[in-house]
């Protein structure tokens, strides 16, 4: 695809897409929105770029490769999994750490691995993706 | 005849000396419950495993497990040392050491399993461990076959043990071994028959009764070290251990006594004129094992105190010599390069420990006092004296002894004390840590013998105890127990064995001659296992067609029925097809689907078959915006893009939909898949008119806040309810992505047009 | 309304039968797409359907006012279409390999793992 108008508009959407991508990410937990839906935006913000400038620069734009991508989120997902058995719970059992206070209510914000197990979904889902459309670009 | 081994290569590895270490630290491990078992009774180990749903890891040592679990570590370290210097630098060592411990392994779990279910996943792992050290020598096809054999077999019997099991779980409402035992006999319960059957069949094709029993000799494939440690003390004892540990809750009847002592009769007998047939030394020792196995069996039969007694007292006497016989014969074998019976002779000049060992195994096996293998078989001929069909059994036992003392001479006696014959190299006496194990184990054989109190007290009462389900009274293993019918007994067994030795020369052509028009179950076997393979690609040939689509069409056609059969079956009355409250938005959504659909199916052009699939995505999505599932529209509308999207990407690059020819009608193909969407359609109309149970929605909706502090419930199930689902799901994308990157990236290069398959197949394996 | 999705579901399926059991390797990914987007409108609809009222907790409240969409369709839902994608990139990888291997879209004529016998 050879419009310069769509290559020019599409580093603009990309960013205002990646961004948005995060967005709604970090408020999935009480809004509509989460690792599976952020890290399809991040995705599709990431084809959208290749679609208009090519493959090669948008894995230059991501910087790392998205395969790697995806295995860190696994990782980070397993690891915010993992986190409970140092404090004796089951496996996967949220924990919350609240800072500036006891509750919710009285907290400044808090440290969860709620949000470090969606932060490893929304990886894993844009990495995986993105590997996927890449290599069908390339390849096909 | 010997394996590969090279007598200069360094054979103190890791991989061995690590495996021996822990074996022989699990050997002590052992060894220190021997004081408390006899006093204390059983020692269960329990580790919870899954606790919440109950699922236990319980293990159970008791007199029967100690003893064996003591074999099995003890004759299993020496015989891992020994096979550390035997197959010295043989390329493979390291497997085999592996295959051996993993075997030692599942062997020690099969003794100490207290749950059916794990006695019987552990008994499989013995069957696949042993398969893997019998085929060692894989480039043999011999090997193989026989290992295959041996697998096949005993797995079979496995399948069959595993339905008794299943059989008695049910109808005895457990799986624990120590409760069944606690409980008593079953005999009468009417499910006993074919519990009893089924067991047994399981216990005899592992501990190779006649006429299951052609495996056994045949895995004398296997390299010496492995020889001597499954047919010694370890995986053809299973089916023995097997009788034993199930003696309380399945004897009792008639069934019992009549089936084992008939079949331990007749393979007893049967091996021991096979073995004074045989030539190879080895070959001879396998049909002895043969010989025991039947004698235990024959024993099992019994439940009075000498019966049992002289089982457990023979098991432990035959571990010994048998394993430390089948070490000497590896060395012989390995330091002469022949195992024939009529060459080798006048081997204790230059081998004088060796000759030793192998004498006072011998003289073991054959039951000379103070061996205790003397006291095995006088206690086993009071036990004959007790037991029902008390003439056949005395009758069997005896022909077996005298056979087995004419074959101790012939494997212990002749090679080293008889006429020297024309040796392919000249022999010289083993390395130390071949010696090792059959000196210290002979020299066992003997300890027991002169102190047979010690014997009885910590390993062979408690066992008997175990197998009776009572305390025993103890007291019956005596060197010297007076003038009696078993010291006549034993004295005649001894003339008789003595006149056999002599003329075993004659006895073994006669043999030879009768087995040449007896059946051959081998060959049997072979056919079997042909025909079998005939009949496999006979229906493959029918049922395979190698076409997706009829594949496609019974697997459909297979649901069909499923769904029918289940709506018909169960009495669902009608359904009601409310269209209430459906406004005109709904009904526009439902037809945007339907002309998607319609599109996609008619369509031969893959431009409108995308948009068509893209209208029905967009429709599904609609419908989730209109019925509050916001997050669940979001996704499916960017899935949707992306679908699109790499479909455009992909498709555009394939050829057109009807390339070559069309087919235009498919009314069978149109009938079926209406009848799977009207069924389909039917079940979901019932499901949704049945009353909905909201516990679980009511869950998440009260604890979303309160518990997890998230207010959107989907996302809060989804990282926090159901984390370790999710991180499954990420996990599966993961693996769909790595898959189809691969399969792009990694595969061959565009060929030339129009090349075949098999060539691109073959130009990628270069 | 979940009258009417089964209606539509049953619509979807037998589509995607349809289309499943045609020649063209194609046609048998379009229908394993209609068939993954039937089989979340079954999982979703099963859950029973609630117009215009989000799974939320409002702020302040502890759990949500009056009748809500069903969460745990929605959850599920929405694993079953990222790895309904997974699936069929999946697929269409497999697919186009094939085409590139083999020349043709024809499953008929797809026979490397199991070749026609020669004749016996």
């Amino acid at each position: 695809m050879n419009s310069i108008i769509f290559t020019a508009g599409a580093r603009i959407l990309v960013a205002l897409l990646f961004v948005f991508s995060l967005f709604m990410l970090l408020r999935g937990h009480h809004l509509p929105g989460g690792g599976f839906i952020g890290g399809l935006l991040g995705a599709v913000a990431f084809i959208v770029y290749s679609l208009a400038c090519g493959p090669a620069e948008a894995k230059a734009a991501l910087r790392a490769s998205p395969e790697g991508i995806a295995m860190v989120g696994l990782g980070i997902a397993l690891l915010a999994g993992l986190v409970s058995f140092v404090f004796g719970d089951p496996l996967f059992t949220g924990q919350w750490y609240w800072v500036g206070g006891d509750s919710y209510e009285t907290s400044i914000f808090s440290i969860n691995s709620v949000l470090v197990f969606d932060i490893g979904v929304y990886l894993v889902v844009l990495g995986g993706i993105l590997s996927l459309a890449f290599a069908f670009e390339e390849e096909t | 005849m010997a394996e590969p081994s090279d007598p200069n290569a360094p054979w103190v590895n890791p991989a061995g000396m690590i495996t021996v270490a822990i074996t022989a630290a699990l050997f002590i491990f052992f060894a220190r419950y021997l004081p408390v078992v006899p006093v204390e009774g059983a020692v269960p180990f329990v580790w919870d495993w899954i606790p919440s749903l109950d699922i236990r890891m319980s293990f159970w040592l008791d007199g029967l497990s100690l003893m064996f679990a003591l074999l099995i570590t003890g004759i299993g370290a020496l015989v891992m040392l020994y096979a550390a210097r035997y197959l010295a630098g043989h390329p493979q060592y390291n497997r085999f050491a592996l295959y051996l411990f993993s075997f030692m392994l599942s062997m020690l779990g099969l003794v100490l399993a207290d749950n059916l279910i794990t006695l019987f996943v552990f008994w499989e792992l013995t069957t696949f461990t042993s398969y893997l050290l019998i085929g060692f020598s894989h480039t043999d096809p011999k090997s193989r076959r026989n290992a295959l054999q041996a697998l096949l077999l005993t797995a079979a019997g496995g399948l069959a043990l595993l339905a008794g099991f299943i059989l008695i779980g049910i109808t005895q409402g457990t799986f624990e071994l120590s409760q069944l035992n606690a409980a008593g006999t079953m005999a009468e319960h009417p499910a006993y028959l074919g519990i009893l059957i089924l067991v047994l069949i399981g216990a005899f094709t592992k501990s190779a009764q006649v006429p299951l029993h052609f495996w056994l000799p045949n895995a004398m494939a296997a390299p010496t070290p492995v020889s001597a440690y499954l047919h010694s003390a370890t995986m053809v004892k299973a089916g023995v251990y097997l009788l034993a540990r199930m003696h309380p809750s399945l004897s009792g009847s008639d069934v019992w006594v009549w089936v084992l002592t008939l079949f331990g009769a007749t393979t007893a007998v049967f091996a021991s004129f096979m073995a004074v047939r045989q030539t190879d030394l080895k070959q001879t020792l396998a049909y002895t094992t043969l010989m025991a196995l039947g004698t235990l069996v024959l024993f099992l039969a019994g439940s009075t105190g000498y019966a049992i007694t002289a089982a457990m007292t023979f098991l432990l006497v035959h571990s010994l010599y048998k394993a430390g016989l089948f070490l000497v014969i590896g060395i012989v074998d390995h330091e002469t390069g022949t195992r024939d019976a009529n060459v080798l002779g006048g081997l204790a000049r230059a081998m004088p420990i060796t000759a030793a060992a192998a004498a006072l195994s011998g003289l073991a096996m054959a039951g000379i006092p103070p061996f205790l293998g003397f006291i095995a078989k006088e206690v086993a001929y009071a036990g004959a004296l007790e037991m029902a069909l008390t003439v056949f059994v005395v009758v069997m036992a005896f022909a077996a002894f005298a056979l087995m003392f004419a074959v101790a001479l012939i494997v212990a006696w002749k090679p080293f004390f008889g006429p020297q014959g024309d040796l392919p190299r000249t022999p010289h006496e083993g390395p130390w840590a071949m010696v090792l194990g059959p000196a210290t184990l002979a020299v066992l054989g003997l300890l027991f013998g002169l102190m047979p109190g010690v014997a009885a007290y910590y390993l062979i009462e408690p066992a008997v105890a175990a197998v009776m389900g009572a305390p025993d009274t103890g007291g019956r293993l005596k060197l010297w127990a007076g003038f009696n019918l078993p010291l006549l007994l034993s004295l005649l067994t001894f003339a008789a064995g003595y006149l056999l030795y002599r003329f075993h020369l004659d006895l073994r052509e006669r043999l030879a001659r009768i087995e040449a028009r007896a059946p051959d179950l081998d060959a049997g076997w072979d056919r079997l296992l042909d025909a079998f393979v005939a009949f496999a690609k006979g229906q493959t040939r029918v049922i395979q067609t190698g076409v997706l689509r009829h594949y496609m069409f019974a697997t459909f056609a297979v649901l069909a029925v499923a769904m029918l059969a289940t709506m018909l079956l169960r009495p669902v009355g009608g359904v009601s097809l409310a269209f209430d409250g459906i406004g005109f938005m709904e009904w526009g959504i439902a037809a945007l689907i339907a002309a998607g659909t319609v599109l996609v199916i008619l369509t031969s052009s893959r431009i409108a078959a995308l948009v068509g699939l893209g209208v029905v995505g967009i429709g599904v999505a609609l419908i989730f915006i209109v019925y509050s599932a916001p997050d669940v529209a979001i996704t499916q509308l960017l899935v949707e893009l992306l679908v699109v999207v790499l479909l455009a990407v992909a498709l555009l690059k394939m050829p057109y939909l009807d390339a070559g020819n069309r087919q235009t009608h498919r009314p069978f193909d149109a009938a079926l898949a209406v009848l799977v969407g009207g069924l389909t359609a039917w079940v979901l109309l019932r499901v949704t008119d049945a009353p909905f149970d909201r516990r679980l929605t009511d869950f998440f909706e009260g604890a979303s806040w309160t518990e997890a502090f998230g207010r959107n419930i989907v996302n809060v199930i989804l990282v926090d309810f159901r984390t370790l689902d999710t991180f499954g799901e990420i996990a599966v994308v993961i693996v769909a992505a790595l898959g189809a990157f691969a399969l792009l990236k990694g595969g061959l290069k565009r060929g030339p047009e129009g090349e075949t398959a098999p060539h691109a197949e073959k130009e990628r394996k270069e | 309304m979940e009258a009417l999705t089964a209606l539509i579901v049953g619509l979807l399926v037998a589509g995607s039968v349809y289309l499943m059991l045609a020649r063209s390797f194609m046609r048998f990914l379009f229908g394993l797409i209609l068939l993954s987007n039937a089989a979340n409108l079954v999982i979703f609809a099963s859950g029973r359907m609630t117009p215009g009222a989000p799974a939320l907790v409002p702020y302040g409240a502890d759990a949500p006012a009056g009748v809500v969409g069903n969460a745990l369709p929605q959850a599920l839902v929405l694993t079953a279409i990222v790895i309904g994608f997974g699936l069929l990139a999946f697929t269409l990888a497999l697919a186009f390999e094939a085409y590139r291997r083999l020349r043709t879209m024809d499953t008929d004529k797809m026979r490397l793992a199991e070749p026609k016998e020669d004749g016996k």
